[in-house]
Order: structure tokens, then C-alpha cells, then sequence
């Protein structure tokens, strides 16, 4: 197991004393299997305990630890230090604000999630004796893809219409919408649309992809998007050409 | 929320898309066959002419330069945006005037052959 010192150049940040963020270097002792988390939690416990930052599993499942690593969106559990030369810039998640240093703050996010219902709205209320929700492998399948969303953020860091409208309901919610709309269990597709089939919405992508390019899940939020497009599009015309085939 | 209108125009720039994504391909071939000194029966004048003077012929490339130019209206609508034109009406009655524009030149030069 070979060391080698790492440069970081940490963003800090403490909105009720500082006027401005700035640049903090820390020269980290880190071993070669080490990932950009490692360096900032040798950081914490060895160098400078007030720094502040997210994290919990250290391997890809829980979410909170992404953050700007040398100015893309990647999860710092699973940016390996190796991949890197020279000075490792690392800055909270772009497009939110800061609360302390790479620590964001994510209100707009689980705003738009809640308005999304991201859960199975049961088509019928069914006594327990009714038995369980059957599923085929190719229903499962429709939807599956869309599971594996770990509400990491980075997707809304990395897409340009979020930075540029913040109202827009973004990539992850609204894969998350399509992925309870495609389950065959659900009967919520009808009030999920009236928010993502709004201008706030599906609408306002204009098909950029770099979600899908950063989504450390390979969900790809664009295709999802693209899909309700056309799911949403089939609405439209079925609403006002035959108002009459309402399924 | 109210459900938005968009795909009216998305459905359109959509079936462009598809259409553009699948023809463009075979004109670029098409028009480097004769540059390579292959002349197939297919493009001489005459063919061309007799193909766009019957009513499929007509309807097709009328379908085609509609779509296409649909397509290329609303595409540079979204680019100006994302280039931060904010004046979104404005420029999206511009860009789709000038595809009914080229459109509408289509179905008259079409049915004067
Ligand atoms: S879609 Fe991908 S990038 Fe976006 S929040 Fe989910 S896991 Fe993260
Ligand atoms: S610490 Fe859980 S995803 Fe990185």
C-alpha cells in the first residue's frame, strides 16, 4: 500500500461570519486506494475538525456526499484519488446554496420530490386477504431503471436548465414521477402529470443529457425525461381529440 | 398546476427529429453518389421531376420539408434559450413563421410541378 500527499483546495464557507467563500488547502497523507471522502475525513479528524461536509454509507447508497470535485458533479465516496493529478479542487454541489462549507442546502429538492409523490398510489384500496400485487418480469422491467435513484443531487448540479430556471421540477424528481407512473401497481399517474406534464416540468428540459452523463446510477434521468415527453404528448392529443377516450 | 401546451410543438419537433435522424443520412449519400462519378437512373432530372409531379410524391416531400423545417424552428428555439435569450415568445413567433414561411413555399412550388 504505496502513500502519496494529496493537495486539496477545499471551498469554505460560514454564511452568519464570512462575507465570501474561499479556498482552503490541506496537504493530505493519503494511501493510493483512498477516494476523495478518505482525504476529507483524514481532514476532519486529523488536520481541521471544523470542516463540514455530508456523508454516511462510503459506498454509493445513501446520497449525501456529492460535491464539485475538480468542478463535475461526482460522489465523493467514489472519486478515487487516483484518478486525479496535481491540486483536487473540491466545492459543494453547484446550483444550491451553501449552508457551511460543502454542505448545501437541499429544500428545493425534497420540495419538488413531495409535490412528485414518489411512492405507489394503490389503484384500489385492497383488503389483505386479496393476496399480493402480482408483477410480470417485463412489468417489473418497465420501471426498474428508475429505481435505483439514490437522490445524490448531482443530476440537478450538472443540468443547465436547472441553473438557469430553478423552478424547473429536474431530472431526478421526475424520473422518480415516471418511475411510479410506468409501475403497473399505481393509479397516481393522473395527479403526478399535473405537475410534470406542466411548464415547470417535462417541458423546460430541453434535452441537454448531461444528467444522465453524471448519474453515478446510471439511472439516466434524460431518457426517462424523453419518455414522458412522449407519454405526455399521446395525453395531450388524446385529451383534446378524443376527450371522449378517457382511460 | 395546469398541464402545459407544449406538446403541440414537441409532438412535431419529435416526429422532425425522427424523420431528420433517418433521412439525412441517405441525401448525404445520395449527393455524394454523383461527386464519385455514379450516376444511378434513380436521380436523373426527368426521375426526380416525374416523382415530385405524382401526389405521393408530393405528399412526401411535402411531409418531410414540413417536419424537417418544424424541427430546425423549434431546435433553435430551445438553443436560444439555453444561450439565455429570455424573449422566448418573441423569437418562438419568429422561428416558427419561418418554417410556415418555407413550409407554405413547399406546397406551392410542389403544386405547380
Ligand atoms: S437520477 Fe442519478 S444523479 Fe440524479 S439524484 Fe438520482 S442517482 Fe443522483
Ligand atoms: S457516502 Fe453515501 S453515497 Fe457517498
Amino acid at each position: 500500500m504505496s502513500e502519496r500527499i494529496v493537495e486539496l483546495e477545499v471551498l469554505r464557507f460560514n454564511p452568519e461570519t464570512d462575507a465570501e467563500p474561499r479556498f482552503q488547502r490541506y496537504s493530505v497523507p493519503c494511501m493510493n486506494e483512498w477516494v476523495v471522502l478518505d482525504a476529507l475525513n483524514h481532514v476532519k479528524e486529523a488536520i481541521d475538525p471544523t470542516l463540514s461536509y455530508r456523508w454516511s454509507c462510503h459506498m454509493a447508497v445513501c446520497g449525501s456526499c456529492g460535491m464539485m470535485i475538480n468542478g463535475e458533479p461526482k460522489l465523493a465516496c467514489k472519486a478515487f484519488l487516483r484518478a486525479y493529478d496535481g491540486v483536487i479542487r473540491v466545492e459543494p454541489l453547484a446550483n444550491f446554496p451553501i449552508q457551511r462549507d460543502l454542505v448545501t442546502v437541499i429544500d428545493d429538492f425534497i420540495t419538488k420530490l413531495k409535490r412528485v409523490k414518489p411512492y405507489l398510489v394503490p389503484k384500489s384500496d385492497q383488503p389483505v386477504e386479496a393476496g399480493e400485487f402480482r408483477q410480470t418480469p417485463a412489468e417489473l422491467k418497465r420501471y426498474k431503471q428508475y429505481t435505483l435513484c439514490i437522490n445524490c443531487m448531482l443530476c440537478y448540479a450538472a443540468c443547465p436548465e436547472y441553473a438557469l430556471v430553478p423552478k424547473f421540477i429536474g431530472p431526478a424528481a421526475i424520473s422518480l414521477a415516471h418511475r411510479y407512473n410506468e409501475d403497473s401497481r399505481d393509479g397516481g399517474r393522473e395527479e403526478r402529470q399535473q405537475e410534470i406534464a406542466s411548464g415547470e416540468g417535462v417541458w423546460e428540459c430541453s434535452f441537454v443529457g448531461a444528467c444522465s452523463e453524471v448519474c453515478p446510477e446510471h439511472v439516466d434521468p434524460a431518457g426517462a425525461l424523453q419518455q414522458v415527453k412522449i407519454r405526455s404528448t399521446v395525453d395531450w392529443y388524446q385529451e383534446h381529440l378524443m376527450p371522449w377516450s378517457k382511460k | 398546476m395546469a398541464k402545459s401546451n407544449k406538446p403541440i410543438v414537441w409532438g412535431l419537433f419529435a416526429a422532425g427529429g425522427t424523420v431528420t435522424a433517418f433521412i439525412t443520412p441517405v441525401l448525404v449519400l445520395l449527393t455524394l453518389l454523383p461527386v464519385v462519378g455514379v450516376m444511378p437512373e434513380l436521380l436523373v432530372y426527368d426521375n426526380l421531376h416525374a416523382f415530385a409531379g405524382h401526389w405521393v410524391g408530393k405528399l412526401l416531400l411535402f411531409g418531410v420539408i414540413f417536419l424537417v423545417l418544424w424541427h430546425a424552428a423549434h431546435r433553435l428555439r430551445i438553443t436560444l434559450h439555453d444561450f439565455g435569450v429570455r424573449a422566448d415568445s418573441a423569437v418562438a413567433v419568429i422561428v416558427y413563421l419561418a418554417a410556415a414561411a418555407g413550409t407554405l413555399a413547399a406546397a406551392y412550388f410542389l403544386l405547380r410541378i
